[in-house]
């Protein structure tokens, strides 16, 4: 029993990299050097609920059958978000990063992995509370088109609604989130105005590369799922797409750590992972 | 040998907390991972009162953290702590686990997966189901598992649920489990 059972592991841990492999290979979707156990926790997930009996089985059906690939890919996918989520990093971004902004006299950001778009309304509605919004291009991208087409009708369920309205608070927001937003068939709908300046793209941080050169690059709980040779890849990308002390704004629990450009930017707000790069 | 012990708790975890970490010593032997279900409230004036009681080293976890002995690591405020392989913390903002995030269960399953029969799990005190999952994954993996005798915790749903989700090698009371931990801690196979 103890055999069969350490048998069986061995197998998971054997197979895990060769499905990666054949996912890229087919689909050139690129999650190798995604961080194992998360993979692997969701892997196992759609292996339960697919009823196989392996990931081997699974690998046969992924090759052939291009629906459940986009299930899978939504699996991979990380698609938590919320409006102003984390309030006191919109609050610090307001009271470091506007006045920097307000110097330039057009504004480049990238929202990347952008979900399905609340925080790029967040940062829409903080832009244009603080007047800037008119003169930003804002572009939002994902490697997920389901997420991205959510995000282009900005239409979201009222259910989280009182928590988005005591993040906007808490964020320093200056008038009523409801200014921004419809209400109709139980759902919110953003104004479209926020999203004039918006261009939401399909694009894959592991496999794409610079498409334009930014004043400020928002990514946030993205890099987590990544191990340290991705983490540096992507860091490395954002440093080339960003323009002479753009601004880098990363998740909560994110960093610059054992990453080569640990050293080439400076630390705006530590806690809340606001940095700017350095001169040379 | 083992090579890593990890504990969770939610209700009442504090003071289970403050009554096992301080009793161990400056010299034990593996590293320690904890998930306090704690809201969304964050764990910095615990972990900074508990680092003033204690010999080891506590501190919240950053991600991508070598795993080293001397240390405790508290999963942060609303993300899952994972241990990756190479025996390192990786963070995930993936749902909530049994209402949780960060869930005990996440954390023992992917610490069971790396560290596979060379794991100590804890379960003590809890208002919900999370880490009856995780411990019964470290039983199948060849781990060692504790937990607090519910009938005397201050919350006996947690201890009792992992009690009937598998086989556990030990039922203890609260103040007999740091005693236990250093011996399991030294011992050889």
């Amino acid at each position: 029993m103890e055999q069969n059972k350490s048998s069986v592991i061995d197998n998971i841990d054997i197979e895990i990299p060769l499905f990666l492999e054949a996912v890229y290979q087919k689909y050139s979707y690129d999650f190798r050097d995604y961080s194992k156990a998360h993979v692997k926790r969701r892997l196992l997930h759609r292996m339960s609920v697919g009823r196989f009996t392996s990931i081997s089985h699974m690998q046969e059906k992924v090759l052939r059958d291009k629906a459940f690939f986009i299930d899978l890919l939504e699996d991979l996918s990380i698609n938590v978000t919320e409006m102003f989520r984390d309030p006191d990093f919109y609050k610090s971004f307001r009271e470091n990063v506007v006045p920097t902004l307000k110097t330039y006299p057009f504004i480049k950001i990238w929202h990347a992995g952008c979900s399905t778009g609340e925080e790029v309304y967040s940062l829409a509605i903080l832009l244009k509370e603080e007047g800037l919004l008119d003169r930003c291009q804002v572009y939002a991208t994902d490697f997920n088109r389901k997420v991205l087409e959510i995000a282009k009708h900005g239409i979201y369920k009222t259910q989280e609604l009182d928590k988005f309205q005591r993040n906007y608070i808490n964020s320093g927001g200056k008038e009523k989130l409801s200014d921004y937003y419809t209400i109709k068939y139980g759902s919110i709908k953003f104004d479209q105005a926020l999203s004039k300046h918006v261009v939401f793209a399909d694009h894959n941080l592991v496999t794409d590369h610079v498409f334009a050169e930014v004043n400020l690059i928002l990514c946030r709980n993205v890099l987590i799922y990544f191990n340290r040779e991705l983490q540096n890849k992507v860091i490395n990308l954002f440093h080339e797409s960003l323009a002479h002390s753009g601004h880098l704004c990363l998740g909560s629990k994110e960093s610059l750590r054992f990453t080569q450009h640990e050293h080439s930017f400076a630390d705006i707000d530590a806690k809340q992972k606001i940095f700017k790069k350095k001169i040379g | 040998m083992n090579k890593a012990l990890v504990i969770g708790t939610s209700f009442g975890g504090l003071e289970a907390l403050k009554t096992i970490i301080p009793a161990l010593p400056a010299d034990f032997n593996i590293p320690i991972l904890v998930v306090l279900h704690i809201g969304d409230n964050n764990n910095d004036s615990f972990i900074r009162y508990l680092n003033g009681i204690s010999e080891l080293n506590i501190k919240e976890a950053e991600e991508k953290d070598e795993i080293t002995k001397g240390h405790v690591y508290f999963a942060p405020p609303n993300y899952h702590m994972m241990v990756e392989d190479d025996e390192t913390i990786s963070f995930s903002d993936d749902p909530k686990v049994h209402h949780s995030r960060p869930s005990i269960d996440v954390l023992f399953e992917s610490a069971a997966w790396a560290y596979k029969n060379k794991l100590i799990g804890v379960v003590l005190t809890g208002l919900n189901q999370d880490g009856a999952y995780g411990l019964k994954t470290i039983k199948d993996y060849g781990g060692t598992t504790l937990v607090e005798n519910p009938e005397n915790a201050v919350a006996s749903i947690m201890p009792k649920a992992a009690l009937t989700e598998s086989d556990v090698d030990f039922v203890l009371e609260l103040d007999e489990i740091s005693s236990k931990l250093i011996e399991l801690s030294v011992q050889d196979e």
